[in-house]
């Protein structure tokens, strides 16, 4: 493969090219799937890690924060950890590698790379568009992760946690899941680091939920500081499918996390709540796309960032109303409580209509603390620390709270509550 | 136990003198009264007394049970027992109503060196001051304040004032927004608390909430300064004849 004149490799780009050349022989998967490696490693080769010059990564030029990847490790050990929700079943990726003796009640699952192995994973490695570094990547470099087929009329009472954990080295997860009709279940997405060692990670779920499927997905990313965490999510509703997508970052030190969504059938509703828990000098973006393509569905979406030290954050939210989807309601608000001069937040909302009859807004504000809430707070006695913790917490937890599955809002609640005093 | 003297306060951010030279004292056991026309400085006495930051000292001070409570912050001073009854209840989202009041409980407990409340002693004490002034349950799970009526929010401070028995208990406006009904139950809720131990101090601009919470004094304050003091007479007065004679006399 020639590289494209006249562009200087950085670093982490020469890693990756490298690595490469070191792993493939060891990832899963001939024929097909080797031929889509090889188109996605090329087309990255060709066009390189992003910069600021790519609006798609305007605000976080990946070329200029990434300065190193580091090498595989396959020695890594990385410990498992609780589910966040006791009794959930736990489908559990260590250190890049998916235990396939997970089960769960009623659904059909499978682990990718046995669907690597077998050819079936191939049509999936294709990158979405020209921009789509983190679906390149993966792509490429992909070696486990679990498929799951919920069939129709499934019902889980409990959630199923999709934990993948590591220590170091590089980790290339996908989780294709289908929800069939009616299917109703709440997934938890983890990704958590054993340890302080740099870590390389992409991940990748690719979901659709058909006609009537009711579910609640969380993305937890709770990797180490010294991380690196590009994931992605792509989304296809059906008919009066409805998904509560709860993003939640509070970890990694480069952080991207892209949601795709594609609106397809009609009645359908998207709740996307996101929340970054920002602190250190990190870098975190949540990129999000939606497209109305089908008339009568509703999008909302609500991101609250909480961010303190030098910590930077970026949320791009873009929707689309295509010229058939009449009477789309689609509302996107990202609020930031800035807690430091030094820290930043970027917010880029774009909506493209296309649609006459239709409702959609956007708005952003970034605030601090609310004084009169303080002092009516310390006015009954809690002391200032105290007072503002509640305030900051609060910022976030009301939006936690909106989902209704108390031993999920309590987990949820416990997670920022840990957070905010190990950082605030 | 409570002395103000020679008191004159201005806005922080734009300096604008809102008390100029107020004088008052309240003993222990004592109900006082503070009427007066709107723009008097009630509502900034009270936030004066609970420490609000927006509002700066320039002269004079202030005294409970002796000592200066002007370098302490809203906090030390509700842990030494005043507490302010707000005439608009601030809505918290995203604080449980529960949560809020075992925090502010046990703070208050902590700073005076007490132990904690265990949680079933802290519902119980819940329940049975919920119960008093005709609080749902469900009230109590909703988020501070958020969603609550004009009279639920100030029945919710009667609740949180009878939980954390003050010393000094400062009600601002607690009867505005309140029909009739609300008003004798807030008013019951204050005068089950009424001791020989705690001051109440009424900042009211009618005459009709002291038909309930009955004064042991009332004051006249007009710009800053307290114009006149008696007894719960002069209620009636200013109800029958207005401010405007006592404005005049004082002028």
């Amino acid at each position: 493969m020639n590289m494209q004149t006249g562009m200087k490799l950085s670093v982490a780009e020469t890693a990756l090219c490298e690595a490469y050349d070191h792993a493939i022989g060891e990832l899963p998967g001939d024929g097909a799937v080797l031929a889509a490696r090889d188109v996605l490693i090329s087309d990255f080769k060709d066009a390189g890690l992003p910069t600021r010059r790519v609006e798609a990564w305007h605000y976080t030029d990946l070329k200029a924060l990434l300065r190193a990847v580091p090498a595989f490790d396959p020695a890594a050990s990385a410990a498992r950890f609780e589910p966040l929700v006791e009794g959930s079943t736990v489908l559990s990726v260590v250190n890049g590698v998916a235990d396939g003796r997970g089960s769960v009640e009623g659904v059909t699952l499978r682990t990718f790379a046995d669907a690597l192995a077998d050819g079936t994973a191939a049509g999936g490695l294709v990158a979405r568009d020209s921009d789509d570094t983190i679906g390149r990547i993966n792509g490429a470099f992909v070696r486990d992760g679990f498929v799951l087929d919920f069939p129709a009329g499934t019902e889980l009472a409990a959630p199923v946690e999709i934990q993948t954990v590591q220590n170091a080295g590089q980790v290339h997860t996908r989780f294709p899941v289908t929800f069939g009709a009616n299917a109703r279940a709440t997934i938890i997405e983890r990704h958590a680091a054993a340890g302080d060692n740099a870590a390389f990670v992409t991940t990748i779920s690719d979901i659709s939920l058909a006609e009537g499927a009711d579910i609640t997905w969380v993305i937890f990313q709770g990797q180490g500081a010294a991380d690196t965490h590009l994931g992605q999510i792509r989304i296809t509703l059906g008919t009066d499918a409805k998904l509560r997508l709860y993003v939640i970052n509070a970890g990694g030190k480069l952080v991207r996390q892209e949601i795709h969504v594609v609106v397809a059938g009609e009645g359908s509703d998207l709740i996307l709540r996101g929340i970054n828990l920002l602190g250190g000098e990190t870098h975190t973006d949540v990129t999000f796309t939606v497209g109305h393509d089908v008339p009568n569905t509703t999008s909302t979406e609500v991101i609250r960032n909480v961010i303190f030290d030098r910590a930077r954050g970026v949320f791009q939210g873009q929707i689309r109303v295509a010229p058939d989807a009449q009477k789309t309601d689609a509302k996107m608000s990202c609020n930031t409580l800035l807690l430091s001069d030094e820290a930043d937040f970027s917010a880029k909302p774009e909506l493209e209509i296309f649609a006459d009859d239709v409702q959609c807004g956007h708005g952003a504000t970034v605030i601090d603390i609310d004084h009169v809430q303080l002092f009516y707070l310390m006015a009954r006695g809690i002391p200032e620390n105290k007072a503002r913790a509640m305030l900051v917490n609060a910022f976030v937890a009301e939006i936690v709270e909106e989902l209704e599955d108390e031993p999920l809002v309590e987990a949820l609640e416990g997670v920022i509550a840990g957070w905010l005093d190990k950082h605030a | 136990m409570l002395e103000i003297k020679n008191l004159h306060a201005r806005i922080a951010e734009d300096g604008t003198e809102i008390i100029r030279g107020l004088n008052l004292s309240v003993k222990a056991g004592e109900v006082a009264a503070i009427m007066g026309p709107n723009g008097s400085g009630k509502s900034t006495l009270s936030y004066i007394l609970s420490g609000r930051e927006d509002y700066e000292v320039t002269e004079g001070d202030i005294l409970y049970n002796g000592e200066s409570i002007l370098e302490l912050d809203p906090s030390e001073r509700a842990a030494k027992g005043i507490f302010l009854a707000f005439q608009y209840p601030v809505e918290i989202p995203g604080v449980a109503t529960m949560q809020f009041l075992k925090v502010a409980m046990n703070e208050q407990r902590k700073a005076r060196g007490e132990a904690e409340l265990t949680t079933p002693d802290f519902m119980r004490r819940v329940k049975d001051a919920a119960a008093e002034l005709k609080i749902a349950p469900e009230m109590l799970r909703r988020p501070l304040n958020v969603g609550f009526s004009g009279g639920e929010k100030k029945r919710a401070e009667i609740l949180q004032m009878s939980l954390l028995e003050p010393k000094l208990c400062i009600l601002d406006e607690t009867d505005s927004g309140l029909d009739i009904d609300a008003l004798k139950i807030v008013a019951d809720g204050v005068n089950a608390l009424r001791s020989p131990d705690r001051a109440v101090v009424v900042i009211t601009h009618y005459q009709r909430l002291l038909d309930y919470i009955v004064p042991d004094t009332v004051h006249v304050l007009y710009k800053g300064q307290v114009i006149k003091s008696g007894d719960k007479t002069l209620a009636h007065e200013l109800e029958a004849n207005g401010y405007a004679d006592i404005i005049g006399a004082a002028a």
